[in-house]
């Protein structure tokens, strides 16, 4: 009865769980789709503590502990979720991906320890390779999103050994072979090669991520979201447990569509993502300082105000610095003072502006943009020929005029913003450095292009108050 | 190995047609909510935490306690995390007038 019961509210989980991917999917109806599979996924758990039953008819016992994890991870978890900063955001999911993935891995564990002190030869290989492939997806999938993390966070750069590659792909060969071995193979070792197995698969997690240029990371978060999933779901095929393996494979199965379709986005292939070295220091130091005709033209506030108040229509173009300054308050007062004047105001949103795909229309909704002002590329694209003033705020790569005229260009092929069709620029920019991808922008020497020095926060908070000042 | 399919020929039943049914479901979604739906992907995934509960609630030896203790912890994370997370992002996307 009780196992019957379990059973409903497994099947009800899963439910919430398609119909909350299908809702989170349009934006009326995204914050309901979340709500409604953290429902389901509140009386999984619960229905698991207490209805579970094993084999034996025996209930589950150490529910103190069980609780006091549950509290622990729910305590740290709320708080930690509930005070990142928005522009920490992408970082903030990959660690918990990575928790995930850690999880999937220690079910791994456990289990195979508990096999192990019964008698392993009597263990069905189909069994014993679900535990091993749990392990080594979880522990891929954590290690890398640890990567991923510290790389977002600025903690770990990019780096690359020599013939990364091979290295890579000789390390995934050893894993493969040691993992057959231990589960076809019946020798003394089972246990040995499980462990290197283990290690073996934290380090090419490591290695995985590494190499990949930092502009990618929202693609390999992506992808390494889709791991744990599977992850997820080998626990659910171990235990016989469906609504695990509905929630993995659903998440292992979109995941992998939506990393494909965030690389189209780019105009990249997964391949090229993985093994491009994209954004690499190398290539930056190599490019060196502009080789560009023209030079860079300085404007002051003054100067972009008078421009910018006297203009019939200004398409802003957000980007990473907007974030990191969190300029996005005082961008939406000046798209307001611009209204206030009968100035047309658009915001041209690039699907990777910014670390994440979707990551501008967060942030810039947090200051009470509205949506309908956010244009995506595809359409905003044809109006920058009658726009007077584009004003880049923070963005770089994704306005390069090099990724379509110069097919060396690590981004040759992405497609852009082609802000260059409007009767002015004005950059904001810290400072020259380069931009994420680690090249220079031609951009910026082009003569209707001026550059408005200085933090987003304090140059548009200058630029408001001079556009007041005129009166 | 074809005794361990049909043994468990249901749950490759499932996996196939769930494959399907993530792939129809992100479909066709605006990049603008790439973000949100990787991060409630995200937390949905957690439900590997059912899994840690059933390996805690039948542990009996100190290590396994100890390792199953952290599994449901870290589990309890990407749930909370995730979701929490999520909302927050989604919370931005009301249509503002």
């Amino acid at each position: 009865m009780e196992n019957q019961i379990l059973q409903i509210i497994y099947l009800i989980a899963s439910v919430t769980f398609i119909a909350g991917l299908k809702f989170l999917g349009n934006p009326a109806t995204a914050r309901k789709g979340n709500l409604m599979a953290a429902f389901g996924m509140v009386i999984a758990i619960f229905g698991t503590i207490f209805l579970y039953t094993t084999e034996t008819g025996a209930h589950l016992h150490n529910l103190g502990f069980i609780f006091a994890a549950l509290a622990v991870g729910t305590i740290v978890g709320w708080i930690v979720a509930k005070k990142v900063q928005m522009t920490a955001m992408p970082e903030m999911v990959s660690l918990f991906n990575g928790m995930g993935g850690a999880c999937a891995m220690l079910i791994s564990i456990i289990e195979f320890k508990h096999l192990a002190e019964i008698d392993l030869s009597t263990v069905a290989a189909g069994h014993l390779l679900t535990i091993v492939l749990g392990l080594i997806i979880g522990s891929v999938s954590f290690a890398g999103s640890i990567i991923a993390w510290g790389k977002l966070s600025g903690n770990v750069k990019d780096k690359s050994l020599g013939m990364q590659q091979l290295i890579n792909i000789g390390l995934l060969l050893v894993i493969l072979v040691l993992s057959g071995v231990m589960i076809l193979g019946n020798t003394a070792y089972t246990v040995e090669l499980f462990y290197a197995v283990f290690a073996l698969s934290l380090i090419y997690g490591v290695l995985f991520v590494l190499p990949i240029g930092g502009a990618d990371m929202p693609v390999v978060i992506s992808l390494l979201n889709s791991f744990t999933g599977v992850a997820a779901a080998c626990g659910g095929f171990l235990y016989d447990n469906k609504v695990m393996l509905v929630g993995g494979i659903l998440v292992g199965s979109a995941g992998t569509l939506l990393t494909i379709v965030m690389c189209k986005a780019m105009n990249r292939s997964l391949v090229n993502v993985l093994i491009g070295n994209f954004g690499g220091g190398a290539t930056g130091e190599a490019m060196g300082s502009a080789n560009f005709d023209g030079t860079i033209k300085e404007v002051t506030a003054s100067d972009a105000a008078i421009l910018m108040k006297y203009a019939k229509k200004v398409i802003i173009v957000p980007g990473y610095g907007l974030a990191v300054a969190q300029a996005q308050h005082i961008v939406h007062d000046l798209e307001l003072l611009l209204e206030a004047e009968g100035i047309d105001v658009k915001y041209a949103i690039h699907p990777v502006a910014g670390r994440m795909p979707g990551h501008m229309n967060v942030l810039l909704a947090e200051s009470n943009v509205s949506y309908d002002k956010l244009i995506e590329m595809e359409e905003v694209n044809p109006e920058f020929a009658t726009t007077d003033v584009v004003l880049v705020v923070g963005a770089n790569d994704v306005v390069n005029p090099a990724a379509k005229t110069d097919p060396n260009s690590p981004i040759y092929g992405m497609p852009i913003l082609d802000v260059e069709n409007a009767a002015n620029v004005i950059v904001n920019k810290r400072s020259m450095k380069a931009g994420y991808a680690g090249i220079e922008n031609e951009l910026f020497y082009k003569p209707k292009t001026s550059m408005l020095f200085g933090d987003a926060k304090k140059a548009l908070t200058q630029l408001v108050s001079e556009i007041k000042a005129l009166g | 190995m074809l005794t361990f399919i049909t043994q468990h020929i249901e749950m490759f039943y499932l996996i196939i047609l769930m494959i399907f049914v993530g792939i129809e479901l992100i479909g066709h979604v605006p990049s603008v909510l790439h973000t949100p739906l990787m991060s409630g992907a995200n937390a949905i995934h957690g439900v590997v935490i059912i899994g840690s509960i059933i390996v805690m609630g039948q542990a009996e030896h100190v290590a396994s306690l100890i390792l199953g203790f952290l599994a449901v912890v870290l589990g309890t994370l990407n749930v909370v995390g995730g979701f929490v997370v999520t909302d927050r992002m989604l919370e931005m996307f009301k249509k503002k007038k």
